[in-house]
C-alpha cells in the first residue's frame, strides 16, 4: 500500500490534497446547524448532474416531441419516473439549500474580510444557479415553461436601442419556439453545469485558503498551539466528514419524503399548468415562476414602465442580485457574528428576510393594487438593508468578541 | 432577535400554506379517492372505456399497462376496455375524427391524460358532477365547474333511477381511475418511499452513532495526542 502510495504521489500530489483539504484541514470545531448546507450543496449538485445524465438520455429536445418524452420519461423508462422527480425536487432542495447557506453567512458575517471572494464566486454560483434552473425548468415544454420563458425573454427585449435585435437573437426566431427549447437544453445540460462545477471548485479553493469562518466569527488561525495548529480547529476528516454524512442523511429524510409522497409540493414544485401541453394561442390565467425565482419577480413588477418602457423593472430586478455582491464593502461593523452585533443589524437582517419572504409570496400572487403596493414597500426595504448598511452598521453598541470560541 | 426569528418563521409558513394554484370563487367537493384501491381503478377503468373514452383519449396511457397494473389480463382487457385500439401495447386513443369533433363539440375534447395533474381530482369530481338543465346550451346542460362546457352530460344514465351515493361512487371511481392515469408510478412510489425512508432512519441512528463516538475524541480535546 504504501509503495502505490509514494508510486502515485511522485507523479501526483495525492497524500497533499488529501491532507491539505481533509485530514489536516483544520476547521472550526463550533460549526452549527447553519454549516451543514455548504456539504449538502453538494450533494445536491451531485444529484441533479446524475440525474440529469439519465434524464438527457430520454429526453427530446423539440417543440413536437419534448413534452411527451417527458411522460414517456414517467411512464416508460424504467426509474424514469424516479429520476424525474429526483431532479424536480433536487432544482427546489437546491435553492432552499443554498438560501440557508447564504442566510448562513449573513448571521455570522463569513463575507466579510479575508472571505470577499468566497462571497462573489458564491453570489455568481448563485447567479448561474438561477439561470440553470430557469432554463431546466423550460424544457419540459409545459404552458409554464413557454409562458415563463415567453416573460422573462422579453425582458430583453425592454433593453434601450439594441433590445428588439437582442430579443430576436436570443430567441433565434420571432417567438418562443423550437430555437429557444434546443439552445436552452444545451446550455442548461453543457454549459451552465461545466461553469457551475468550476465555479464551486474555486467557491472551495478560496474557502480552503483562508479558512471557514464560525458562529463566534473569530479567526481561528489566530491562536495557534506550538505546532502550528489552530487551538479551536479540529480536522476536518474524521470530524466533519462523520458530522456531514449525518447531515447528509437527515437531509435525504425530507427530500425523499418530497420525492416520493408530495413531488409536487402542491404545486409549488410542479406547477399545475405545467402538466399541460405549450400553447402559443393560449395564455395561461396566471403565469408565476417557481418559488425560487419570485422575489425578485416581485422586484420586476414592483418598478413601475417608465417613458413607456419596462427597462426600469428589469435594471431593479438586476441591481436586486447584483448588489449582493457588494455586501462586504458595505458592512463596516468591527464584528462578523450575529452574536456580538449591534441591535441596528439584527433588526435590518430580521427586515431584510421578512422583505425578503414577502416579495417571494407577492411573486406567485397575481397583481392587485394591495399587492403591487406591498411588493413596493418590500422592494424599498430590500434595497434598504444595503443601502443603509454602512450606516446601520457603524451605530450601535457592539459586544466585546472573545479570543477563543464560545462551545 | 428571537422574536423576530420566530415571526420570520411564522410568516414563511404562512405564504406556504396559500395554495398558489387555488382559483378563487369554485366551491369543490372532497372527491376522497384512493389509488390503493384496485377494485376501485377497475370499476373506474370500465366506466371510463365505456362512458368517455369514445371522445376522450388519455393518449399517454397503454392498454396493457392498465391491465399489469390494476391485475387484469390481456384477454380482460381486449374484451372489456378495448374498443378502439387493435393491440394491447398500444396507446388509447379516441375514435372520434378531428374533424367530426370539430363539427359536434367546437373543437377536440381534451386529452385526459393528465388532467388529474393539471385540475386535481376534486376538480374532477366536481366537474363530473356539476351538470344541471340550462335550455339555452346546445346540449341542454351546463356546468358549475366550467361554465358553457361544450361537453354533454354523459353520464346521466348513471345517475337517472340510482341512489345518489352509488352515483357518487362511481364518478369516484372515475376519478380515482384518472388519478392513476395522470401518473401510473403513484402505485409505487408510495410504497417505495415508506421503504426508502426506514431504511434512512436506520442509517440516520447510525451515522449519529458514528459521529457521537467520534466527536467523543473532541469533547475531551484527546484528537490531538492520537500519533
Amino acid at each position: 500500500m504504501n509503495n502505490k502510495q509514494s508510486w502515485i504521489d511522485q507523479r501526483f500530489p495525492l497524500t497533499k490534497v488529501w491532507n491539505e483539504h481533509l485530514a489536516e484541514y483544520y476547521t472550526p470545531r463550533n460549526f452549527n446547524f447553519w454549516y451543514f448546507f455548504g456539504s449538502l450543496a453538494i450533494l445536491v449538485l451531485v444529484i441533479q448532474l446524475i440525474t440529469g445524465i439519465f434524464l438527457t438520455m430520454h429526453f427530446k429536445p423539440d417543440s413536437t416531441q419534448a413534452f411527451a418524452s417527458v411522460e414517456y420519461i414517467m411512464r416508460d423508462v424504467e426509474w424514469g419516473w424516479l429520476m424525474r422527480y429526483l431532479h424536480s425536487t433536487g432544482s427546489s432542495a437546491f435553492f432552499v439549500v443554498i438560501y440557508l447557506h447564504m442566510y448562513r453567512g449573513l448571521l455570522y458575517g463569513s463575507y466579510k474580510a479575508p472571505r470577499e471572494l468566497i462571497w462573489i464566486l458564491g453570489m455568481v454560483l448563485y447567479i448561474v444557479l438561477m439561470a440553470e434552473a430557469f432554463m431546466g425548468y423550460v424544457l419540459p415544454w409545459g404552458q409554464m415553461s413557454f409562458w415563463g420563458a415567453q416573460v422573462i425573454i422579453s425582458l430583453f427585449g425592454s433593453v434601450p436601442v439594441i433590445g428588439p435585435d437582442l430579443l430576436v437573437w436570443i430567441l433565434g426566431d420571432y417567438a418562443v419556439g423550437d430555437p429557444v427549447l434546443t439552445r436552452f437544453f444545451s446550455l442548461h445540460v453543457v454549459a451552465l453545469p461545466l461553469i457551475l462545477v468550476v465555479l464551486v471548485f474555486l467557491h472551495l479553493v478560496a474557502l480552503h485558503a483562508v479558512g471557514s469562518n464560525n458562529p463566534d466569527g473569530i479567526e481561528i488561525k489566530n491562536n495557534k498551539d506550538k505546532d502550528g495548529i489552530p487551538k479551536d480547529g479540529i480536522p476536518f476528516h474524521p470530524y466533519y466528514s462523520v458530522k456531514d454524512i449525518m447531515g447528509v442523511v437527515a437531509f435525504l429524510m425530507i427530500f425523499c419524503a418530497v420525492v416520493f409522497f408530495a413531488p409536487a409540493m402542491n404545486g409549488y414544485f410542479l406547477e399545475n399548468a405545467n402538466f399541460i401541453e405549450a400553447n402559443p394561442l393560449k395564455t395561461p390565467d396566471h403565469i408565476a415562476p417557481l418559488w425560487y425565482l419570485t422575489p425578485f419577480y416581485s422586484v420586476l413588477r414592483a418598478i413601475p414602465p417608465m417613458f413607456g418602457s419596462q427597462f426600469p423593472g428589469v435594471v431593479g430586478m438586476g441591481a436586486a442580485l447584483v448588489i449582493l455582491v457588494a455586501l462586504p464593502w458595505l458592512d463596516r461593523s468591527p464584528v462578523k457574528s450575529i452574536r456580538y452585533r449591534s441591535p441596528p443589524f439584527k433588526w435590518a437582517l430580521g427586515i431584510f428576510v421578512i422583505s425578503f419572504i414577502m416579495l417571494g409570496w407577492l411573486g406567485m400572487q397575481p397583481v392587485t393594487p394591495v399587492n403591487a403596493f406591498l411588493a413596493r414597500v418590500f422592494t424599498v426595504l430590500y434595497f434598504a438593508f444595503f443601502v443603509l448598511m454602512p450606516w446601520y452598521t457603524s451605530i450601535g453598541k457592539t459586544k466585546k468578541v472573545p479570543e477563543r470560541t464560545t462551545e | 432577535m428571537k422574536t423576530l426569528t420566530k415571526l420570520q418563521l411564522s410568516l414563511a409558513a404562512a405564504a406556504l400554506s396559500f395554495n398558489v394554484l387555488a382559483s378563487p370563487g369554485l366551491q369543490l367537493e372532497e372527491a376522497n379517492t384512493d389509488i390503493t384501491d384496485t377494485a376501485s381503478l377497475q370499476n373506474g377503468a370500465k366506466l371510463f372505456m365505456n362512458y368517455c373514452s369514445g371522445c376522450h383519449a388519455i393518449s399517454f396511457m397503454r392498454y396493457n399497462r392498465i391491465g399489469t397494473d390494476l391485475g387484469l389480463s390481456n384477454t380482460d382487457i381486449e374484451k372489456n376496455l378495448m374498443f378502439a385500439g387493435d393491440k394491447v401495447g398500444e396507446n388509447i386513443t379516441t375514435a372520434v375524427p378531428e374533424k367530426d369533433a370539430m363539427n359536434w363539440f367546437g373543437g377536440t375534447p381534451p386529452d385526459l391524460s393528465l388532467v388529474s395533474r393539471s385540475k386535481g381530482t376534486d376538480w374532477i369530481y366536481s366537474f363530473l358532477k356539476g351538470f344541471y338543465a340550462d335550455e339555452s346550451r346546445v346540449f341542454g346542460v351546463n356546468n358549475h365547474m366550467l361554465v358553457n362546457t361544450s361537453m354533454p352530460d354523459v353520464l346521466w344514465s348513471l345517475r337517472e333511477g340510482r341512489s345518489k351515493e352509488a352515483f357518487d361512487n362511481d364518478v369516484r371511481d372515475i376519478t380515482n381511475f384518472l388519478d392513476y392515469v395522470g401518473e401510473p408510478a403513484k402505485l409505487v412510489r408510495i410504497d417505495l418511499g415508506k421503504k426508502v425512508l426506514f431504511f434512512l432512519a436506520i442509517l440516520f441512528v447510525l451515522s449519529y452513532l458514528l459521529k457521537r463516538e467520534y466527536w467523543k475524541d473532541v469533547k475531551y480535546g484527546i484528537w490531538r495526542k492520537r500519533d
